[in-house]
């Protein structure tokens, strides 16, 4: 590269003339998609520091309750249920909405927001039980990073719930239009990923922590 | 008030006449300077009627380029903050022998240097990269404006927010006294009652959204809007190396909200995470800060080091030497940044074999480094090198640097860390690279790109003068800190018992007063150039023979940026388009697209600093109340389906007939 000219494809000839700006009206691809997954990968690392940290910390119960003490399978093997089935009612309400018909889009959806809530009440039932018995937060390492990951994960899924209630408002009022498809898409992708986050907390938190 | 004790709480929360600081006369003579001049700003702003101008044409602007202005009026206006604060510790430490404890008490000093620290990495260095990159960025790859406007105004108005709760906590309450970092325990609750660390964490946590919304947004952009023709290895470096800063801002800044929400709720709530009991661990604070710090310093260094290079290929005349192995470089020093963060803390213990893995990436990262510098040189050899002042502040920088990156790699041998660790050795080495590094480079381009933000250049007279007091109280000011870290000499003293060092803080005091000089220079530059803007008018949109698209558009680039959307065949396009007698287009305009001004941006920015504000002094009901008005005003903005219009093609004939006549006028 010691000399400009030699770089440049257009020297092999002064007759091939270049074109060096668009006569027509040129639309960038949209990127929300990308933008929305390149988010969600950035709350994912939010989610790796607080497994990193229940990862030091999940033993350090500081004379407290052990993870086998004070988590119950059953009650969360029936909320992981809960959870998937609202992803898969998610897809089905993605597949209504690539066909056009918004009505049973809005039933799955709606459906979606149940489970979603059946989800978080059985959570907070959970966390309400563990701090009436003294096991709050504050009593031990283990106990602060156990709250606060699966405690996060359940703000998400509010947020979601939120979103989706935000969504179905909108879908209503102004139909199965583009910008409101690309909105559902991005909750779609926001409500599978919680999905996927959840698996890592049950498998690493509570089928884990049982563990002696 | 004491009628109703409960309400005041309520509403006020720890907050009380108590938390200002009257009985401290430095602070309170500072205020009322800050009041007078702030009175004398929005004064003159209401005397000339602006603020019906500021609010539509800037506040509520969502064309990136008047928001990467907005950024660098935002770090300017902060590095005076940060270095006022810098030439009091120079001044405390120059007085501070021989029995006198100096003019400041420790509590007041221990904010100063964690106000100084916080500032200038945050609120300095870190709008003025977004800023650049901005503005710039888009130019380059020839986009009308960036893949999201309105969270760009948005991110802009939340790292306002975070500066204004910084600058807050000057005049209500206090600041953290931690140092930068804030570590636990001394950051905890038991150890650090007051609101200071508390304003640290909302700060941060605030100005934080805002920088990883502007990195999503920004990447977003190269990644889908670059014209047609431009592929990866054919953007411009600075692209390249805001492409990789923006990665690397995606990939560690969730990890400060991690973390910092974690200090929060031990702060707030009573967990365990970072406690000296029930099973709390302090050093995995430190350690996942530092996951996203050493990241933090290279999100700094990398948009400058794109700056040096097209300042270098452009003053030099030549095509950038080696553009392949400068995109690898960025991109190996990308990947290298996450794999070297333990070094900040060898003394901790973990082991030999840790320390010396991480020593060993840690001198790894040198090596793209220096490939680097040898690019430029070689850009430079046999070029016709013209010294306008991009270019000297380059080669400052190229010497400046290559000192403070030796004595990293002589930090980054463990056993010689262990002596020099938390010493003014470190201290020297990290001010060498940070203002030899990235505030050289942040000049540099503001220098370059000044002209094609307003149209005309900056005052060489003034901006050599700058230079010169800059770079010498630079020297001046770090030299004799390399020289007290090897005697041994740890950071953040507040007074010295051993009067033979006293000297050494005198040189440095010297060092910072030749900086105030500076600064004071670069004060009078943009007023004098201002003054006289008609002699140092740019009328063609390339002042300096530029190479990049940034130059084909006029100066100031019209809202749309380019009336045609360029092609691309090479790197260094408009470059090639000069050497092919390119003819602008005169006609055939088509309506543009735009998206329009929303004031959601500084409107939630505003909210978000009251939520801050009332969640640092405990004001439950106001954090309640903002809270879900931030909600409501978010919700509320995504129901408004109509964000954008077409500029109409006679507008576009308009203003690119008007570029046409002012170019034939100055032939």
């Amino acid at each position: 590269m010691s000399d400009i000219s030699s770089t440049f494809p257009a020297d092999r000839g002064p007759s091939q003339a270049l074109v060096f700006h668009e006569t027509k009206d040129l639309h960038p691809e949209n990127g929300t998609l990308l933008g929305f997954w390149v988010y969600l990968m950035s709350d994912c690392l939010v989610f790796a520091c607080l497994f990193a940290a229940y990862g030091v910390l999940g033993r350090e119960y500081a004379g407290g309750p052990t993870g086998m003490e004070v988590l119950e399978i059953p009650t969360v093997a029936l909320n992981t249920t809960l959870l998937l089935l609202s992803s898969i009612t998610y897809g089905f309400a993605v597949l209504e909405m690539q066909r056009d018909r918004q009505n049973p889009m809005l039933v799955w959806l709606v459906i979606t927001g149940l489970l979603g809530a059946g989800f978080l009440t059985i959570e907070l039932r959970e966390f309400a039980h563990l701090i009436a018995e003294g096991n709050g937060p504050q009593r031990s390492a283990f106990l602060s990073s156990f709250f606060t990951l699966v405690g996060t994960h359940g703000l998400h899924v509010t947020c979601g719930i939120l979103w989706m209630i935000v969504l179905i408002v909108q879908v209503l009022k102004k139909g199965l239009i583009t910008a409101n498809k690309r909105r559902l898409m991005c909750l779609s992708m926001f409500w599978h990923f919680l999905d996927v986050v959840w698996v890592g907390v049950f498998s690493f938190v509570y089928l884990m922590g049982v563990l002696p | 008030m004491s009628a109703h004790p409960d309400l005041a709480k309520l509403i006020f929360g720890r907050l009380t006449l108590d938390s200002l600081p009257l009985h401290e006369p430095i602070v309170v003579i500072t205020f009322i300077g800050v009041a007078i001049g702030a009175l004398a700003v929005l004064g003159a702003i209401t005397y000339f009627k602006l603020w019906g101008y500021l609010w539509r044409e800037w506040f509520t602007s969502i064309d990136h380029k008047k928001i990467g202005i907005m950024y660098m009026v935002l770090g300017f206006v902060m590095l005076l903050r940060g270095f006022a604060d810098a030439i009091m510790m120079r001044a405390q430490q120059a007085v501070a022998f021989n029995g006198s404890t100096g003019y400041l008490p420790p509590e007041h000093y221990d904010q100063i240097f964690t106000a100084h620290g916080v500032i200038m990495i945050f609120f300095v260095a870190m709008p003025m990269v977004t800023g650049l990159m901005n503005f710039v960025m888009p130019l380059q790859i020839g986009a009308r404006d960036v893949a999201f406007p309105f969270l760009n105004n948005f991110s802009f108005w939340m790292t306002v927010a975070g500066a204004m709760l910084v600058m807050a906590s000057l005049f209500i309450g206090e600041f953290a006294r931690t140092g930068w970092l804030a570590y636990p325990p001394l950051s905890d609750i038991a150890s650090s009652p007051d609101a200071g660390v508390d304003y640290y964490i909302w700060a941060l946590q605030i100005a934080g959204v805002g920088t990883l919304l502007s990195g999503i947004n920004l990447l977003v952009t190269i990644v889908k809007m670059r014209a047609p023709g431009m592929t990866m290895m054919k953007m411009p470096v600075f692209t390249w190396t805001a492409l990789c800063t923006n990665v690397l801002i995606v990939a560690a800044f969730p990890v400060l909200t991690a973390v910092l929400a974690m200090l929060a709720l031990d702060r707030y709530v009573g967990t365990n995470f970072f406690t000296t009991e029930l099973g709390g661990n302090a050093m995995m604070y430190v350690n996942l800060i530092w996951i996203w710090g050493h990241p933090e310093v290279y999100i700094l260094v990398l948009p400058v080091f794109g700056i040096y290079s097209e300042v270098t290929a452009t003053f030099s005349r030549k095509p950038l030497f080696g553009y392949a192995s400068m995109v690898y470089a960025t991109v190996v020093i990308t990947v290298l940044s996450y794999l070297v963060w333990l070094h900040h803390f060898f003394t901790m213990g973990s082991g030999a074999s840790v320390n010396s893995f991480f020593g060993i990436t840690t001198m790894i990262i040198s090596i793209p480094t220096g490939a680097k510098i040898f690019n430029w040189l070689f850009t430079m050899y046999r070029g016709r090198v013209v010294f306008d002042l991009p270019m000297m502040w380059t080669v400052a920088f190229m010497i400046t640097f290559v000192i403070g990156g030796m004595t990293g790699v002589l930090l980054a041998v463990p056993p010689a860390d262990f002596s020099l660790h938390n010493s003014l050795f470190l201290i020297a080495h990290f001010h060498n690279v940070i203002i030899g590094g990235v505030l050289f480079g942040l000049f540099a381009g503001i220098y370059y790109w000044f002209p094609k933000a307003f149209g005309f250049r900056l005052d060489p007279f003034w901006g050599k003068c700058a230079f010169w007091f800059w770079v010498t109280g630079f020297y001046f000011a770090f030299m004799p800190l390399y020289v007290l870290g090897l005697m041994g000499v740890t950071r953040r003293l507040n007074h010295f018992s051993d009067p033979s060092l006293q000297i050494w803080f005198q040189i440095a005091a010297f060092g910072a007063f030749l900086i105030l000089l500076g600064i004071i220079s670069m004060l009078i530059q943009i007023g004098v150039s201002i003054l006289r803007r008609e002699q140092l008018r740019d009328v063609t949109g390339d002042p300096w023979d530029g190479r990049t698209l940034e130059w084909s558009t006029s100066s100031p680039p019209p809202p749309y940026n380019f009336a045609f959307t360029p092609r691309v065949h090479d790197h260094d396009a408009w470059w090639m388009m000069k050497k092919h007698q390119y003819q602008r287009p005169i006609g055939g305009f088509l309506p543009i697209h735009m998206p329009l001004n929303t004031s959601t941006g500084i409107i939630l920015g505003g909210l978000s600093f009251v939520f801050g504000f009332a969640m640092i002094w405990y004001m439950w009901l106001v954090a309640a109340l903002s809270f879900a008005a931030l909600l409501i005003v978010a919700i509320a903005h995504t129901f408004n389906y109509h964000r954008d219009y077409y500029l109409p093609a006679e507008e576009v004939s308009r203003v690119e007939a008007l570029r046409t006549e002012l170019l034939a006028r100055h032939v």
